[in-house]
């Protein structure tokens, strides 16, 4: 079995077969990684890189992590967009890239389209970490995994995402992640949160919270991030937390008992989500966590084109 | 030949003449002597002693007229310098281009506008300059209109923004007025187009690419219509790109009001889903817009709403264009040697207007909004300006083979008709190597 291609960019367009392969790896690997020493020697010998040039410390890490446990020779580049604007192109960090004979890529960037950049430039696989507010594709695919993992199968599964749809790549391959395998996406926040003709992609928006928490069997939960309201996209913190913030007392006035909440994090604890909820049973947000490294290695495993087994 | 030369004794034989000042074409032979058109006949080639532009088959139209492009110099002369630009205008069929003042420093005075104009003097690409609206370009003080006038300025435009202020767009166009010149604007609100990289609708939202209102132009051109509905003067909008631009300017026109507007040949082309490809060169402001928009400019053209096409030609420096993230890169694409293929396949070949049209779009409609109508004059005595190309010609555009400096097109690899025989003007003439 293998990929129907060479790059992970996005998920809009990629086919269910691919997302089903990429989750159905994962599990074996998660299997790996509760192994005494949990480790295989499946990219011994491949060189991956880390672009990173927006901080991040969470996808970082665990792409790191996924890279180390399938032994895989791993560098780590940062670099701030304003270093890149003193000179140094990313035309050039390509130049660079092909220089080193690097064979794999992971690269996060602050700008939509920059992972596509690189594939016109590279020969290595490309995976994008998240690009601007475009895609973060292993973000949703550790959703869906852990969605999965909880509820069988995402079929009919009713999924709303909350909060700054408008700036998130979570949202975005969370949604076309999710629509591939037959779940439905709502979304709820603000409406200056939500990007025009969103409802064009056939998602149900909710600007109240509670009908957004009737409607749905799983809440994923965005990080509100303060420069939105800087921007003037919302009034203030105090309104965002009152109107869109989860709470326990929210979820308890529409009587859902059984219905689960995820979080990319980092938690901005007490605004879009406040501690009591994301430390309650209905939390998966540690299980994202553990899946996240699962799933990234089943990509770089996927994507490298290695077809040894990875067993032992 | 490379390089154009003295148009000392020329016959341009057997091509069909687009005379469109008097609005007729017919078959005929024209000899250029000393720069002039000498003579309109029937002439032997085989007794000519002078060189032979062989025009069968061919147009020979008045020169090409671009109202609006960007030279970058004095300042950005590693972009594009005016000997280059007008390289690549003459290349490209343009025998005349006007160039955007928003130069460094900008062509806010005497001094740059007359610099502008001395670069150019040999070239046979005649630049007219368009000066600024305000001094330093800064949207606040009117610039030095008579003086700028008198030295030569066609136009003005603070081109690349709007005049922010509306009580300094009410002056200029008062002040304008008083020379018959008119005020180019750069349609656009700042604020609402602030971080914008494509036209903002569902595929902006698809790509998580900042987005670009329709509503940001035409809020602008609403205004602008408004001040010139009450103080009078001559308004030309630049680059239209949206349906609802050219119907507020369509309503103007019928309303009797002194507006014009033209359009660029990719926003006749090409629409928002170009962007998809994450390419910037398809960057470009204001941008590419929707497939009802494109259908909105063609009928623009057909019911004259449109006056003429002017390509933007916006050169760039690849490390800046091309060798960046897309929201890095700058605004704006090439095309004075483009333009005319262009055309010609998605206004002419698409059915929108006939040839004598499009080509009135590139001549007569933008020498109008200029001034300009006296150098396009097809008959004896008058100075030879004139464009031969053969529509039938197919060419693929090809940015290693431009003049530019620049190579920021969007249409690398089209296959276009239309390709460009020889030009006249200025005293010189320039034939195309077979």
């Amino acid at each position: 079995m293998s990929l129907s291609t060479r790059h992970l960019l996005g998920l809009q367009g990629l086919p269910k077969e691919d997302i089903t392969l990429i989750l159905d790896t994962a599990e074996t690997f998660k299997e790996v990684l509760r192994r005494p020493i949990p480790k295989v020697p499946t990219l011994r010998g491949k060189t991956v890189v880390n672009l990173f040039f927006e901080p991040s410390t969470r996808t970082r890490i665990s792409f790191e992590l996924a890279e180390k446990r399938l032994s895989a020779d791993t560098v780590n580049f940062s670099a701030s967009i304003s270093s890149v604007q003193k000179g140094e192109t990313l035309r050039d960090t390509a130049r660079n890239i092909e220089a080193m004979k690097i064979d794999m890529v992971v690269i996060r960037h602050a700008f939509s389209g920059a992972p596509h950049f690189l594939t016109r430039h590279v020969k290595a696989n490309v995976i994008n970490a998240g690009d601007g507010r475009h895609e973060h594709p292993t973000q949703a695919l550790l959703d869906m995994m852990t969605l999965r993992e909880k509820l069988g199968s995402l079929e009919g599964l009713k999924v709303v995402i909350v909060g700054d749809i408008l700036n998130s790549r979570v949202a975005r391959s969370n949604l076309y992640g999710l629509q591939t395998m037959g779940a439905k996406v709502g979304f709820c926040g603000p409406r200056t949160l939500i990007p025009v003709q969103a409802e064009r992609w056939g998602v149900e928006i909710f600007y109240n919270l509670e009908d957004a928490i009737a409607w749905a069997d799983v809440l994923n939960i965005l990080r509100i991030q303060r420069e939105r309201q800087v921007a003037g996209l919302f009034p203030s913190i105090r309104e965002y937390r009152s109107q869109w913030g989860v709470t326990r007392a929210k979820l308890d006035r529409v009587g859902k008992k059984d219905i689960i909440i995820m979080h990319p994090g980092p938690i901005n604890r007490g605004v879009e989500l406040e501690s009591e909820v994301a430390d309650s049973g209905y939390s998966v947000i540690l299980d994202q966590v553990t899946n996240g490294v699962a799933v990234r290695m089943a990509v770089l495993y996927l994507l490298s084109g290695v077809e040894t087994s990875f067993e032992g | 030949m490379r390089e154009p030369q003295q148009a000392n004794l020329v016959l341009i034989h057997g091509g069909e003449i687009y005379d469109l000042l008097k609005d007729r074409t017919f078959r005929a032979d024209i000899v250029v002597e000393n720069g002039r058109i000498a003579q309109i006949g029937r002439i032997e080639p085989a007794s000519f002693k002078g060189d032979i532009v062989d025009a069968s088959g061919c147009v020979v139209s008045p020169g090409l007229l671009d109202i609006h492009v960007h030279l970058r110099e004095p300042g950005r002369e590693d972009k594009e310098t005016v000997a280059t630009g007008c390289s690549a205008a003459m290349s490209g069929g343009f025998t005349a281009v006007c160039a955007m003042p928003n130069t460094n420093p900008p062509a806010d005075k005497r001094a740059v506008v007359e610099f502008i104009k001395e670069r150019a003097r040999s070239q046979l690409t005649a630049v007219y300059p368009i000066a600024t609206i305000t001094a330093e370009r800064k949207g606040e003080l009117i610039s030095e209109m008579a003086d700028l006038v008198d030295a030569g300025a066609v136009a003005f435009s603070d081109d690349g923004d709007s005049v922010k202020n509306t009580a300094v767009l009410r002056r200029a166009l008062e002040y304008s007025s008083m020379f018959n010149v008119p005020i180019i604007e750069h349609c656009e609100d700042p604020y609402l187009d602030a971080g914008g990289v494509m036209n903002e609708g569902f595929v902006s939202t698809e790509l998580g690419l900042p987005g670009m209102p329709s509503i940001a132009e035409e809020i602008i051109i609403q205004r602008d219509l408004s001040v010139l509905r009450y103080v009078g003067g001559r308004l030309h909008i630049a680059h239209i790109s949206t349906a609802r631009s050219v119907e507020l300017v369509r309503q103007a026109k019928q309303e009797g009001l002194a507006v014009t507007c033209e359009v660029t040949p990719h926003h006749l082309a090409l629409t928002e889903e170009e962007m998809r490809r994450f390419d910037a060169n398809f960057k470009m402001n204001p941008p590419l817009r929707t497939a009802e928009d494109v259908e909105a400019l063609h009928e623009g053209l057909r019911d004259g709403t449109i006056d003429a096409i002017a390509s933007d030609h916006a050169p760039h420096a690849v490390q800046e264009k091309e060798e960046v993230e897309l929201a890095l890169a700058p605004f704006g694409v090439i095309g004075l040697e483009t333009t005319l293929g262009v055309i010609m396949k998605s206004v002419v070949e698409r059915g929108t207007l006939p040839l004598t049209e499009a080509l009135r779009r590139l001549t007569i409609g933008p020498a109008r909004v200029v001034n300009l109508q006296d150098t396009l004059r097809i008959e004896e005595g008058a100075v030879a300006n004139l464009t031969i190309f053969d529509p039938e010609a197919s060419w693929q555009i090809d940015p290693t083979t431009f003049r530019s400096k620049a190579r920021n097109t969007p249409f690398k690899g089209w296959e276009v008709k239309g390709q460009v025989k020889a030009v006249f003007n200025r005293g010189l003439w320039y034939r195309r190597d077979q």
